[in-house]
């Protein structure tokens, strides 16, 4: 098996692994939360089931079981892609989070382009301008710093209620996106932009920029095709932190600016005990996780060969 | 006579920092023709870079350049903007820098380094890109160009990834090539290879501007050759004459400090270590002829001889501090018993593709007290690994080492733990491996027992080592590199151990704190009675350290002997060979380039760095 096979391989594996885990540590998690899953079932706490009803229900969702055979039936439908079927909404859970998906992953990958792209010009313009540096250094702590619910509400203050230049709330097109997108995008920006210029000011003060520069190579050619790619490396490392600020930001924001999404969903499912869908959620944040950590790890060794060369 | 390719003439250039205006550059006057070798040789500090530099634009952020002419090829340098310094780089001046491994993008392929200037200067178009690189590569003597063109700056050995910094250089046929220490840290086989790579592109008409610390190295290609001391032309003018006979005490103290594989060796305990004067002759503190005159004025650049201009009050004074030859090589007490018993060390490592390297291959050699044994070789010969056995850091597959006639290697850590001060280490690069936080007097005190007196031991060894008491509270960083050896060697006698092994310890060192350094180890093993594993790549060190030296190459000990045997009758080729390459200050005309045929790179040299 070729070295690269091998290591994809171990990966997945270790994908699996840590699927399986989350998943326990959700089962284990929700099992241990006070509260009778038939109530949640029979439509809440306050929805005055009949003891008849409840235990219907116990025996239709196998709630009589003792855990561990409970645990093998979980895990053994988690393996068959079976995620149940959600105890609030009486639809399948996946059903319920393909439906929110979209809103999610829109609101989620254009926060991150927008994210990426201001950190990378901030820090392309300003790494090594000692002026230009400190005053663009000193917003990004601000970014930094702010929390993300307050970043949204303020914006929401001076763009849409004031200037009336985004709706408020709502899911009419692409514009009500702007607003969140900032809102999400400005703290992952302020870090990785710091990030980004200390690894390009790094790199602009090594023997092969001055190498380069005695070539004759314009500033620019110098900034993106030597100094960026060595910069790259620690945004690299960083954008696994990246992805988890975004998907927890992603809960505040849906609820600051009333959207639609999984964020929301999640936070329903666990005020009422919807054990099925914070599963479910749960296992394909970490499955996101997985897959777009191993992304950057391959992404790593096509940045730096001499990662490459190293055991794998 | 041709025009000048490049005129300085009173060149300052003067830095800003947080502590006040930095003088690098003192009134310095150069001409350099086409087809000519120029070097410029000082120590670390004179300003040899930053005057080189210069003549790129790139002497650095802050830098004041003043200068009464500054031109090249007729054109007045000091009114280039930004844009048509950049036309000028690459195009017109081409730039090597020292130590390739940092001097290249590491991210990038070879090819792409080499291209770059063609593309820069739109010397090339898409189809003939990859022809011209593979040309390039080819000319200075890379073999399998086609390969080499899409490796990686680590996948080569240090002397092709000089040579292909060098054809990065020449890519855009630049009339004036810059070489900054172009073969610092390279082998001496490797070194001559690279040497001549430049000798050719000066045979081929290039102006050829050779930066360097080590007289040595020049003197093979310089026609003329400048010595910079703080910042000023101490002394220049044609080499042969200059290099036979040196008119400044510097000049004359740097050709003594050159480590040689033949003649006399030379005693250099006066040698002297001193900041440079600000005030008068800046070479002043460290002379031997200074007197008042000297310490007030600094001396005018006068005519001597023919064609060389000294600045000193006593041209060609004395020379300097070489009086006569070092008594014998200290005698070892016949019969010693060995301190160190090496038998048969066998050590494999596994390559990144699997498969297995023979690092050592049944080295045996003992060590008597008070001895010093040299073991050399070039780079991926094992001797460090050697080393590095000897200092139980590793486990040999095989063989064994004897501390005191009990065994030493193949024990638990445990066990080897009350006997670890008997050897110590003196490393080539002792910054990285001091804790930069500490003061100079933590470094050495961590090394003795917390006792009362623990104080006076570290002023006391650093007596020994030759550093005055006011550096005590200094750290790591504001040392200068001789201070910083001599911190590592007081680190390394505290413990009073046996046996001091000494990796390449003054291979990052100027010739004249190197020699200094050497001067140390010597006495110390004379005074101290500490036997010493000298491992280094330069046989002139070794010989004038060592009683006794072990030749190493691919992991085999190829020959063992008295350093003068050895020296003076060779019995192995490989030997031969690296006596054969070592660089001689040799009067006479200067040695044409061998036949630019792409000559056949060495075994030692194709292999990857280990």
């Amino acid at each position: 098996m070729p070295p690269l096979a091998r290591w994809l391989a171990r990966r997945l594996a270790l994908t699996l692994f840590v699927l399986w885990g989350t998943a326990t540590l959700a089962f284990a998690g929700m099992r241990l939360v006070p509260g009778d899953p038939a109530h949640v079932i029979a439509g809440g706490v306050q929805a005055n089931a009949t003891p008849e009803v409840l235990e219907t229900i116990r025996a239709q969702y196998g709630l009589h079981d003792p855990l561990p055979v409970q645990y093998a039936i979980f895990i053994g439908r988690l393996v068959r892609a079976d995620l149940g079927e959600s105890y609030q909404l009486n639809q399948p859970v996946s059903t319920v989070v393909l439906e929110q998906l979209g809103a999610t992953v829109s609101l989620a990958a254009g926060a991150a382009v927008l994210g990426f792209t201001l950190a990378l010009v901030l820090a392309l313009l300003t790494a090594g301008r000692p002026r230009a540096g400190a005053l663009t250094r000193a917003l990004e702590f601000c970014a930094i710093s702010t929390p993300n619910f307050w970043i949204g509400i303020l914006l929401l203050g001076a763009f849409s209620f004031s200037l009336n230049w985004f709706p408020v709330l709502g899911e009419d097109g692409p514009r009500a996106l702007v607003l969140p997108w900032i809102t999400l995008a400005l703290p992952i920006a302020g870090v990785l932009a710091q990030i980004t210029r200390e690894g390009l000011e790094r790199a602009l003060g090594q023997p092969f920029t001055l190498t380069a520069r005695s070539r004759g190579a314009t500033e620019n050619r110098i900034r993106l095709r030597h100094a960026l790619r060595h910069a790259a490396l620690p945004v690299l490392t960083l954008s696994g932190w990246a992805l988890g600020e975004l998907l927890a930001g992603v809960v505040v924001v849906e609820t600051v600016f009333a959207r639609q999404g999984l964020g929301q969903v999640v936070v329903s499912a666990v005020n009422g005990r919807d054990f099925p869908v914070v599963t479910g959620v749960v296992v394909l944040a970490a499955l996101t996780f997985s897959v777009i950590n191993t992304g950057l790890d391959l992404l790593y060794r096509v940045v730096d060969p001499r990662v490459r060369q190293a055991a794998l | 006579m041709t025009e000048p390719l490049v005129v300085v003439d009173g060149l300052s250039v003067d830095f800003t920092t947080r502590h006040g205006p930095v003088r690098a550059v003192r009134d310095v006057s150069l001409t350099l023709r086409a087809g000519e070798c120029l070097a410029v040789v000082g120590e670390s500090g004179s300003g040899k870079s930053v005057t080189a530099r210069t003549l790129l634009g790139l002497a650095g952020q802050g830098a004041d350049v003043r200068a009464r002419t500054l031109s090249f090829a007729g054109h007045d340098l000091r009114r280039l903007g930004a844009r048509q310094w950049r036309r000028l780089r690459g195009r017109q001046v081409g730039y090597v820098l020292q130590d390739a491994l940092t001097s290249l993008d590491p991210l990038r392929r070879i090819g792409y380094e080499v291209a770059e200037p063609l593309e820069v200067h739109g010397l090339a178009t898409r189809d003939d890109l990859d022809d011209q690189v593979v040309g390039l590569l080819a000319e200075v003597g890379i073999p399998d160009p086609e390969v080499r063109l899409l490796q990686y700056p680590h996948e080569l050995s240090g002397g092709l990834r000089q040579r292909a910094l060098i054809a990065s250089a020449i890519a855009a046929r630049p009339r004036l090539l810059i070489a900054d220490e172009p073969t610092t840290a390279l082998d001496v086989t490797v070194q001559a290879q690279v040497l001549d790579v430049l000798a050719a592109r000066r045979d081929a008409g290039t102006a050829l501007l050779l930066i360097s610390h080590d007289l040595a190295v020049v003197a093979r290609l310089a026609d003329h050759v400048a010595i910079l001391y703080a910042g000023t032309v101490v002394e220049q003018g044609p080499a042969a004459e200059l290099l036979a006979a040196p008119a400044h005490p510097y000049t004359a103290d740097l050709l003594a400090a050159v480590p040689s594989v033949e003649g006399p060796v030379p005693d250099l305990s006066g040698l002297r270590s001193a900041p440079a004067a600000q005030e008068g002759c800046p070479y002043a503190p460290r002379c031997p002829l200074a007197d008042d005159r000297c310490r007030e004025r600094l001396p005018e650049a006068l005519p001597y001889d023919t064609g060389r201009l000294v600045r000193c009050w006593y041209p060609g004074g004395a020379p300097a501090s070489v009086p006569g030859e070092r008594s014998a090589v200290p005698v070892v007490p016949a019969r010693a018993e060995p301190v160190l018993t090496v038998r048969g060390l066998t050590k494999r490592f596994r390559s990144p593709d699997g498969s297995h390297r023979t690092a050592v291959d049944d080295v045996s050699f003992d060590l008597a007290a008070g001895e010093a044994l040299g073991i050399v070789g070039e780079s991926g010969s094992g001797k460090s690994t050697t080393a590095r056995i000897v200092l139980a850091e590793f486990e040999p597959d095989a063989g064994s080492v004897l501390l005191h006639g009990e065994p030493w290697s193949g024990l638990r850590e445990r066990d080897r733990r009350a006997r670890r001060s008997r050897i110590q280490l003196v490393d080539q690069d002792p910054l990285s491996s001091f804790d930069p936080r500490y003061t100079v007097e933590e470094v050495v005190a961590e090394a003795l027992p917390r006792t009362r007196d623990r104080g006076e031991r570290v002023a006391e060894l650093l007596g020994q080592v030759g550093l005055d008491p006011a550096i005590l509270r200094r750290r790591p960083g504001q040392l200068s590199g001789g201070q910083r050896q001599r911190v590592a060697i007081a680190r390394a006698l505290a413990p009073g151990p046996d046996v001091l092994v000494c990796d390449e310890p003054v291979s990052a060192l100027d010739v004249t704190v190197q020699a200094q350094i050497l001067t140390l180890l010597t006495r110390l093993r004379r005074d101290a009675g500490v036997s010493l594993l000298f491992i280094s790549h330069d046989l002139g060190v070794i010989r004038q350290v060592c009683d006794r030296v072990a030749v190493m190459k691919d992991g085999k000990v190829v020959e063992t002997g008295q350093v003068e045997t050895v020296f003076r009758a060779p019995q192995a080729t490989y030997t031969r060979a690296l006596l054969a390459a070592v660089p001689r200050i040799g009067p006479g005309p200067r040695v044409p380039a061998r036949p630019r045929v792409p000559e056949p790179v060495p075994v030692t040299d194709l292999k990857g760095p280990t």
